[in-house]
C-alpha cells in the first residue's frame, strides 16, 4: 500500500472496496469485440448473459455456500417469461426484463423459505428436485411454453425504438454488455456491504453465526432471492437477443455448466464467475466441431484437476502466484 | 380376473426392486463417510456394459455375467477410491459434488466413444422371456426373477451387517465413527471394503436394469437422479428407508406414467420435495 | 408449570429451574438450578464429561433441553432461538476455536456489531460508511490487545490470539451475561494468565460464568464455583468451601484413578 501513514479501520475497509486497476482494465477489455472480433458478437452476447448468471449463482454459492444443482430453474423462468411477455403483451426489452427479474425474483422468495432449511446433501438433493421439477413443468406445459419444440414467437422490439437487434449481434452484446455491467456494479456494492460480510461469515462458519446474534436463515433467504433475480434477468437477456426460449435455457445441463464455469473461474472472487464464462464459452465455441459427449469428456477432467489441483479456480491459483511472489 | 391396478402395481414393485439395488450402496456409503458420490451410476453403467459385451460378443449366457459385472464395478470404484475419492473426505461437499460429477462426465463420454449413443440390444435367457398367468394377470417373468434377486441382496445385506463381524465394524462406523477408531476398528479399510461392495451392488444393478430400462452413455446421469432421490427420500445410511424409498419411488414412478403420462416425471419430483419438506432427513434418516 | 417468579430472578442475572436433558439413556444434565447474580465471577468445575460444554448448550439455546426453564434477567428464554438469546445479552464463548479462519478480526468483530446493530441485512450499503459499527469493532479488539493484528486473515494468527478473538466476538454482542468455555484452552500455561487479566478486566457489569481446569486460575478469579458431575450440580459454594470440600477432592481424585 502506497499510504505511509497507517490506515484508521475504517480507511482500511474503504481502501478494500476502492476498484482496482486490474478491474477498469477488465472492463476496458470487455469492449474490444466491437473492435477485433465484429464478426463474434453474438457470441460475446452470450458470453457477457452466461458470466451474469455465474455471477448470480457466485452470490449465493460462493459467498454465502449454498450449494445449488438447480439455479437453471431461475433462468428458465427468467426466460419463458420474457419470451411470453414479448408475445402477448409487448416486445419493449427493459419491461420485459424487468417482469422476468420479477417472477424469478418471486419463485426464488418463495422456494428460499425451503431451501434455506437445508445444508450439505439434503440442501443439494433439494436443488437438484426444484430444478428438474421446474424442467417438468415447462416441458408438460406445451400449451405454454411450446414443450421440446421450444416458444415460437418472440419478437423483441428495437431498444429505446432505435437500436434493432441485427443479425451481427452487435445491439445484443451492447445490450447484454450494459445490463451485465449494470448488475455487477448492484453485485459489487452487495458484497462490499454489511449483508455481504454477514455472507461470508456465513459461508466461513455457520456453527458460529448464531452464537453472534445473526439470523442465518433470513440471510440466506435474501440472498437466495436476489440470486434468483439476477438469473431471470439472465433468462429474459436470452430470450430476447435470441428470440427463442427453449427446455435447454431450465435443463439440468445449465445448472451444471453454469456450476462448472465459475469453479473453473474460482468461487467467491465476483470475476471468477466471469472469467470462467468466457474460458468455458469460448473452448466450447471452438471445439464446436466435436460432438458434445466429447466436449464433457474434457470437462471431465477439467472439473477432476480442478478439484485435486486448483481447489480456488484459476483466480484463487493467480492470486496465490501473486502473493508468494510479492513475499520473495 | 384382477383389475390393471395390480399389474401396475407389479410393474412398480419391479422397478423399485431395481432402484433398490442400484442405490443401496450408495445410501451406505454416505451414511458411512459422508461423501457425495454423484459418480455412483457411472459404477452401475459400466455393470451394463460389461454384461452387453460379455453376451453380445463373447456369447456368455446373461446370468454367468452377472458376478463378473459385479466385480469389474467393486474393482473399479476401489482403484478410484484408493487414487481420488479418499483424498476429499474432509472436503466441502462442493468438492465432493464436482469431483463425482467430473467422473461421471468422463463416463459418460468414455461409454460413447467405445459403444456409440445406441441403446444397446440384450438377450436374456429364454427361461425369463415372456409371462406367467397368474389369475388373468401376465406377471414377467424377467421382472419376477428381478424382484427375486433384489430380495435376495436385501436378504445378504442384512444378514451381512446383522450377523456378521464386518457388519458389526460397519455399523459402528456409521453409528459413531470416532468411537469406531477408538475401539480399533480400520474405518480406512472397512470403507474402502463398503464402497467396493456397494459399487458391486451398482454393477449388478446396471447389468439387471439393462432390460427395463435399456442402456446407453446417459445412463450415469438418468438413474442418479432416482438412485440420489432414493437415497435421500429413504435417509441415509439405512438399509430399510432405501428399501422403502424405492418402492414409493418405484411405484410412483410406474403409476403415475401409467395414469397421468402428461405429467411425466413431475410426480417423483414432487414426492421427493415433499418428504424432505416434512423429514429433512428423510424417512428412515437419524440426522 | 407455573409462571416464573419475577421477585425471586430480581437481582439475578441468569437462572435455570430443573434443567434436563438425556440422550437416551445417558443423562448429560440432570434437574440444573444454577443462579448467577449480576457482575458473578463464577467458575464451573468438573471432570470431563461432566456436562459442563452441554450446560452451556443449553443456556444459549443450542441444545433444547427435555424439561426445565431457562431465565434471563426475568424473561423465561427456554423457548428463544440461540441468536434470538444473543439479542437479548447472552453471549458465549467455544472451547474449540470457533472463527471465521478467511475474514481478519477486524471485518469477523464488525460482522458482530453490524449483527447487533441490525444493519446487516443492508445490501445497498458500503460497509465502510458504517463508521461507528467499525470503530467499535476496532475498540473492541485494541482492548482484547488484537489491535496489531486487525487485519491479517484469523488463520494466520497465533493460537492464543485466536483464543482472544473468540471472547471478542463474544464481546462484540454486548452481552449481559457471557459464558466462557475453557476461554484459555490449548494455550500453554504462562500465556493463560494473559488471558484471563483480559477475563477479569471486563466491565464489572457483566456476568461472567467461565468453565476452567486449572484450579489456580480458578482459585484467583472466580468469587464462586459450581462443581458439575455426571451431568447434575455436585455441590457449590466460595473457593475457600470448595478447596477444602472432601467430596470434591474425592471426585477430582477418583477421576485420575480412572483416567
Amino acid at each position: 500500500m502506497a499510504n505511509p501513514t497507517p490506515l484508521t479501520p475504517q480507511g482500511y475497509l474503504l481502501a478494500r472496496t476502492r476498484w482496482h486497476p486490474l478491474e477498469i482494465a477488465f472492463w476496458l477489455a470487455t469492449l474490444l469485440p466491437f473492435i477485433l472480433f465484429p464478426n463474434y458478437l453474438s457470441l460475446a452476447s452470450q458470453i457477457a448473459i452466461t458470466a451474469l448468471f455465474a455471477l448470480s449463482l457466485d452470490i449465493i454459492l460462493g459467498y454465502a455456500g449454498v450449494v445449488s444443482l438447480g439455479h437453471a430453474a431461475f433462468f428458465g423462468i427468467g426466460a419463458y417469461s420474457a419470451g411470453l411477455f414479448s408475445k402477448y403483451v409487448w416486445g419493449e426489452p427493459f419491461s420485459g426484463l424487468l417482469v422476468a427479474a420479477a417472477l424469478a425474483g418471486l419463485l426464488g422468495y418463495g422456494t428460499s423459505f425451503i431451501i434455506s432449511r437445508f445444508r450439505h446433501l439434503p440442501l443439494i438433493m433439494i436443488t437438484l428436485g426444484l430444478g428438474l421439477l421446474a424442467h417438468e413443468v415447462a416441458n408438460s406445459a406445451h400449451w405454454l411454453t411450446g414443450g421440446s419444440d421450444g416458444l415460437q414467437g418472440v419478437r423483441t422490439d428495437p431498444i429505446f425504438g432505435l437500436f434493432r437487434f441485427d443479425l451481427y449481434g452487435k445491439t445484443a452484446y451492447a445490450y447484454s454488455l450494459a445490463v451485465l455491467f449494470i448488475v455487477f456494479l448492484c453485485a459489487r456494492r452487495l458484497i462490499n456491504s454489511p449483508f455481504g460480510l454477514a455472507l461470508r461469515g456465513i459461508r466461513e462458519n455457520w456453527n458460529r453465526m448464531p452464537a453472534i446474534g445473526a439470523d442465518s436463515r433470513a440471510h440466506i433467504r435474501k440472498a437466495y432471492t436476489i440470486a434468483a433475480v439476477i438469473a431471470g434477468i439472465c433468462g429474459a437477456l436470452l430470450t430476447q437477443t435470441t428470440n427463442s426460449a427453449s427446455l435447454e435455457s431450465i435443463s439440468f445441463q445449465r445448472s451444471a455448466d453454469v456450476l462448472v464455469m465459475l469453479v473453473l473461474g474460482g468461487a467467491g472472487r465476483l470475476y471468477g464467475g466471469l472469467i470462467g464464462a468466457a474460458i468455458f464459452m469460448i473452448a466450447r465455441d471452438q471445439f464446436s466441431g466435436i460432438a458434445p459427449q466429447f466436449w464433457y469428456f474434457w470437462i471431465g477432467v477439467l472439473l477432476v484437476a480442478v478439484v485435486m489441483f486448483l481447489p480456488n479456480g484459476i483466480l484463487g491459483g493467480l492470486s496465490a502466484i501473486v502473493a508468494r511472489w510479492r513475499r520473495k | 380376473m384382477l383389475p390393471p391396478i395390480f399389474g401396475v402395481l407389479f410393474d412398480g414393485i419391479a422397478y423399485g426392486m431395481l432402484l433398490f439395488v442400484l442405490s443401496v450402496g450408495l445410501s451406505v456409503t454416505l451414511g458411512l463417510m459422508n461423501f457425495v458420490n454423484l459418480a455412483h451410476c457411472a459404477f452401475a453403467m459400466l455393470g451394463g456394459y460389461v454384461t452387453v459385451t460379455l453376451v453380445n460378443i463373447f456369447g456368455w449366457p446373461f446370468l454367468a455375467t452377472l458376478p463378473v459385472s459385479f466385480i469389474a464395478a467393486a474393482v473399479t470404484s476401489v482403484v478410484l477410491e484408493r487414487v481420488l475419492y479418499r483424498r476429499l473426505y474432509r472436503a466441502s461437499d462442493l468438492d465432493q459434488v464436482l469431483l463425482t460429477i467430473g467422473l461421471a462426465f468422463i463416463s459418460v463420454s468414455v461409454a460413447a466413444y467405445i459403444f456409440g449413443t445406441i441403446q444397446q440390444p440384450i438377450a436374456t435367457p429364454a427361461a425369463l422371456r415372456g409371462s406367467i398367468d397368474f389369475f388373468g394377470l401376465g406377471l414377467g417373468k424377467y421382472r419376477l426373477f428381478l424382484i427375486a434377486v433384489a430380495l435376495l441382496v436385501t436378504l445378504a445385506m442384512v444378514i451381512g451387517l446383522e450377523y456378521t463381524r464386518f457388519g458389526a465394524q460397519v455399523r459402528a462406523s456409521v453409528d459413531n465413527q470416532r468411537m469406531a477408531r477408538g475401539l480399533g476398528i480400520d474405518v480406512d479399510w472397512t470403507f474402502a471394503s463398503t464402497f467396493a461392495l456397494g459399487s458391486g451392488l451398482a454393477g449388478l444393478g446396471g447389468s439387471l436394469a439393462i432390460e427395463i430400462v435399456g442402456l446407453d452413455p446417459n445412463f450415469s446421469f438418468t438413474y442418479l437422479v432416482y438412485v440420489l432421490i432414493v437415497v435421500s427420500v429413504g435417509g441415509l445410511g439405512s438399509i430399510a428407508g432405501s428399501f422403502a424409498a424405492a418402492m414409493l419411488i418405484g411405484i410412483s414412478d410406474i403409476a403415475g406414467k401409467y395414469y397421468v403420462p402428461e405429467l411425466g416425471a413431475f410426480l417423483i419430483y414432487l414426492v421427493m420435495v415433499v418428504v424432505l419438506m416434512w423429514k429433512p432427513a428423510g424417512l428412515f434418516g437419524k440426522r | 408449570m407455573s409462571a416464573i417468579d419475577t421477585s425471586a430472578s430480581a437481582g439475578l442475572a441468569l437462572s435455570t429451574r430443573g434443567l434436563s436433558r438425556s440422550f437416551g439413556s445417558l443423562v448429560v444434565a440432570r434437574d440444573i438450578e444454577l443462579n448467577l447474580p449480576v457482575g458473578a465471577r463464577y467458575a464451573l468445575i468438573g471432570p470431563n464429561g461432566a456436562g459442563k460444554t452441554t450446560l452451556i448448550n443449553l443456556m444459549t439455546g443450542m441444545l433444547a433441553p427435555n424439561s426445565g426453564q431457562i431465565v434471563l434477567g426475568g424473561q423465561d428464554i427456554t423457548a428463544l432461538s440461540p441468536q434470538a438469546r444473543v439479542k437479548l445479552g447472552l453471549a458465549r464463548t467455544f472451547q474449540i476455536n470457533s472463527l471465521f479462519a478467511h475474514l481478519n478480526p477486524l471485518e469477523a468483530v464488525t460482522l458482530a456489531v453490524c449483527e447487533r446493530r441490525g444493519i446487516s441485512p443492508r445490501f445497498w450499503q458500503n460497509i465502510a460508511v458504517n463508521k461507528d459499527a467499525i470503530e467499535e469493532a476496532y475498540d473492541i479488539l485494541v482492548r482484547l490487545k488484537l489491535g496489531d493484528v486487525a487485519y491479517q486473515p484469523t488463520r494466520e494468527l497465533p493460537y492464543g490470539r485466536q483464543r482472544l478473538l473468540e471472547i471478542a466476538l463474544a464481546l462484540a454482542t454486548k452481552p449481559k451475561v457471557l459464558l466462557l468455555d475453557e476461554p484459555a484452552a490449548g494455550v500453554p500455561q504462562e500465556e493463560s494468565g494473559d488471558i484471563f487479566e483480559v477475563v477479569a478486566s471486563l466491565s464489572n457489569d457483566l456476568t461472567l460464568l467461565f468453565i476452567e481446569h486449572d484450579m489456580h486460575v480458578v482459585f484467583r478469579f472466580a468469587t464462586h464455583i459450581i462443581v458439575l458431575v455426571g451431568g447434575a450440580v455436585f455441590t457449590e459454594g466460595s473457593p475457600a468451601q470448595i478447596a477444602a470440600d472432601p467430596g470434591v477432592r474425592e471426585v477430582y481424585l477418583g477421576k485420575r484413578h480412572h483416567g
